[in-house]
């Protein structure tokens, strides 16, 4: 039998970090940046937080003063700084000298993953453990903590027991949705990643734009990091532990055809497919759990092949997407 | 209507071509200034002095012959993705699914090696491992290139999924041929009979693939910029409707292109399983896919120029690594040196195709903004 009431509180806190990742990348690409540094700032994310908890702890429980409402806002500050520098970064980079999107964007990846490894080392060594990670229990807590409800009964476990950060990501997902969609806002913003000439033509200040979505998306997805390391994972920070999550936040952002509400759902999906290796009996054969873990991409490349046959304009990629924007150029 | 109009402090205008002096000059001063700055990074981190800094990237790479040597190989094989990449690149096919390519022709020739052994010659084997992860290559590249031309599906996400497909299909194998059992990973195939491995030239270990790779640049350079072939590319990446208006067939030309990109990262596989490692692992390509985007473009495509940019690449992270073993710190500085150094020539491009026009000082007369 299997056992669904285990099985979906864990696919979606597996969810969790895509969601934000997907959602921050929706976002940017709707302003026809391809950001593929997303798998490195989700890495500077992750480790800013654990910079910032990890000087805190120490120096707060040396003293036994730590406190919840601190542990959690000195993290969340400092992953927020973080990814905001690195989502500025590129836009610098694409946005105010034009650069090639796809270039940048491995350049941040590669930087971002060297930059979240180095530092999370340097913690390592600095904590002095013998085991090759850091732990921040007392944080990690802090950003777990449930509502009382969450482990009681089935109802409690499939919706309740998780840590702040995952209805925070939910709510962000729905809420980039409704700007996208239904604000001025958001209507400008897909004007700019489908057509910036038009755009510009019509008033809308496309730098802006672009900066402005690139920056916040470089956030939302820096917080997946962050969620990873402090939720997820319990506050343990290990080298590489991330994996090749980035990639998979960008893969669902294709899933969803750049619906971040969608995204909520779709992300569990994904989730649930990461680690549906753990769950489906395949005995001694360990060979067949490597296929599993290729469902997601090869499910994303089948979307991707569907919409583009089905040719429907509303499911297609912003139409500028990837291609630097030059005012005075034709 | 009080609003003065002002003219903005600066602009940007597109620059025409520049001499190629010039523009080299511009990214030799952004190498210097990057490498200041990761002088400067390195410093602050560990309080060495930089001038010891410099001497360990050099040391890095020209210590020891053995260390030449070493990279030597590995700039052969980044350049040879990086060839393999290129094409795509010039009809602006954003093929980033080189890594995948390269490692499905490493799988092929790994397979060969591992289940032809007893029915064929040695020759053979080395014949059908050529053939097959050529094959492999190309045919990873053309899946994508196929549906591009078609339904014009996006190919930088398809190409970078794929990637992990062919991890995965990678991993897979790697533990159904695990050797010894149990340990998830192939280890040196053949070890005794040496059955697919390369043949050494003389002593060098690393020669036959310099030399191959080296054969396949000028092929490259020949057929880029003096074949009917890569003058379609040429056409197709300017503008795909002139393409079309003058009676190119732009999805055969995308297919035919793509097939070639995907064959040549399929022979980089092939060099790697069969003539460098003698194993398959999920990471033997190392990022080698994505790192010869960034060499392809900074070489403006040109299969000559790659050289130089592959070779200052591998320098670099080679250097860093040293840094990274003498100074005490762990490997992955490296790569935060690396990508430093990736965004100064990166943002080095700009001042290469823009030039930015000051405003001038004194107003002219007929220049005088409108009240």
């Amino acid at each position: 039998m299997f056992d669904f009431i285990s099985f979906i509180p864990r696919a979606i806190v597996q969810g969790i970090p895509l969601l934000l990742g997907s959602t921050g990348e929706t976002l940017t690409e709707k302003s026809g940046n391809l950001n593929l540094g997303i798998p490195g700032i989700m890495y500077v994310g992750a480790i800013s937080g654990g910079i910032g908890s990890f000087f805190y702890e120490q120096a707060s429980l040396a003293s036994g003063s730590f406190s919840p409402t601190v542990g959690i806002l000195i993290p969340l500050v400092c992953c927020l700084i973080g990814s905001l520098l690195m989502g500025l970064l590129y836009c610098f980079l694409t946005v105010t000298l034009r650069a090639n999107q796809n270039v940048t964007g491995l350049a941040l990846t590669t930087f971002g993953v060297g930059f979240g490894n180095f530092f999370g080392g340097s913690l390592i060594k600095l904590s002095g453990s013998s085991l090759p990670s850091v732990i921040l229990t007392a944080t990690s807590n802090a950003f777990r903590r449930s509502l009382p409800a969450g482990s009681q009964g089935w109802f409690g476990k499939l919706f309740l027991s998780y840590g702040f950060l995952a209805y925070i990501a939910v709510i962000i997902a729905l809420c980039a949705g409704w700007i996208l969609h239904r604000t001025r806002t958001g209507l400008h913003l897909r004007a700019v990643g489908e057509n910036p000439q038009t755009a510009d033509a019509a008033g809308i200040n496309v730098t802006r734009y672009k900066y402005y979505s690139t920056c916040i998306g470089s956030m939302i997805a820096g917080l997946g990091g962050l969620y990873y390391v402090m939720d997820y994972a319990s506050g343990v920070w290990t080298n590489d532990a991330f994996g090749d999550r980035g990639w998979l936040a960008i893969a669902l952002v294709i899933f969803t055809i750049w619906r971040p509400n969608v995204g909520v759902l779709a992300s569990f999906l994904f989730g649930g497919l990461y680690i549906l290796h753990m769950y489906i009996p395949s005995g001694m054969n360990l060979a067949v759990k490597e296929l599993y873990k290729m469902i997601p991409y090869v499910v994303t490349i089948i979307v991707l092949v569907i919409t583009s046959m089905r040719n429907k304009r509303e499911d297609q990629p912003p139409a500028s997407l990837g291609l630097p924007y030059f005012r005075e150029e034709r | 209507m009080n609003k003065k109009q002002q003219e903005p402090l600066f602009h940007i205008a597109k620059r025409g071509a520049l001499p190629w002096t010039k523009t080299w000059a511009i990214r030799g001063g952004a190498v210097l200034l990057a490498l200041i700055a990761c002088a400067l990074i390195t410093t602050f981190v560990t309080g060495e002095n930089p001038l010891q800094v410099y001497a360990s990237i050099w040391n890095g790479s020209f210590g020891t012959s053995r260390k030449v040597w070493v990279l030597l190989q590995n700039v052969a094989m980044l350049l040879c993705v990086s060839l393999a990449v290129t094409p795509a690149f010039r009809m602006r096919f954003w093929n980033i699914g080189g890594e995948g390519q390269a490692l499905i022709g490493g799988l092929a020739a790994a397979a060969c090696m591992i289940l032809l052994p007893g029915k064929l010659p040695n020759w053979a084997i080395i014949l059908c491992m050529t053939l097959s992860s050529v094959l492999a290559g190309a045919i990873w590249a053309g899946i994508p290139a196929f549906f591009k031309a078609k339904w014009n599906t996006n190919e930088t996400l398809f190409t970078l999924m794929m990637n992990y497909v062919a991890t995965q299909l990678v991993a897979y194998y790697c533990v159904v041929w695990e050797s010894p059992k149990g340990s998830g990973n192939i280890g040196i195939i053949n070890p005794n009979t040496q059955l697919g491995w390369f043949p050494q030239i003389g002593s060098y270990k690393y020669l036959l693939n310099i030399l191959i790779v080296a054969a396949v640049c000028l092929a490259m350079y020949v057929y880029l910029n003096y074949s009917k072939h890569g003058y379609e590319i040429s056409v197709v990446g300017e503008s795909e409707r002139t393409a079309r208006y003058v009676g190119i067939k732009v999805d055969r030309v995308i297919i035919r292109t793509m097939l070639l990109s995907g064959a040549v990262c399929g022979l980089a596989g092939l060099l790697l399983v069969g003539s460098t490692n003698h194993t398959l692992t999920p990471t033997i390509v190392d990022g080698r896919g994505f790192t010869a985007v960034m060499v392809s473009w900074l070489a403006k495509f040109n299969p000559v120029w790659m050289i130089l940019t592959s070779f200052l690449l591998v320098f670099l992270q080679r250097g860093a690594g040293e840094i990274a073993t003498n100074f005490g710190l762990n490997q992955s500085f490296g790569d935060i040196l690396t990508g430093v150094i990736l965004f100064f020539i990166i943002g080095s491009e700009f001042f290469i195709n823009y030039r930015i026009i000051f405003r001038r000082k004194a107003v002219k007369e007929e220049g005088k903004p409108h009240v």
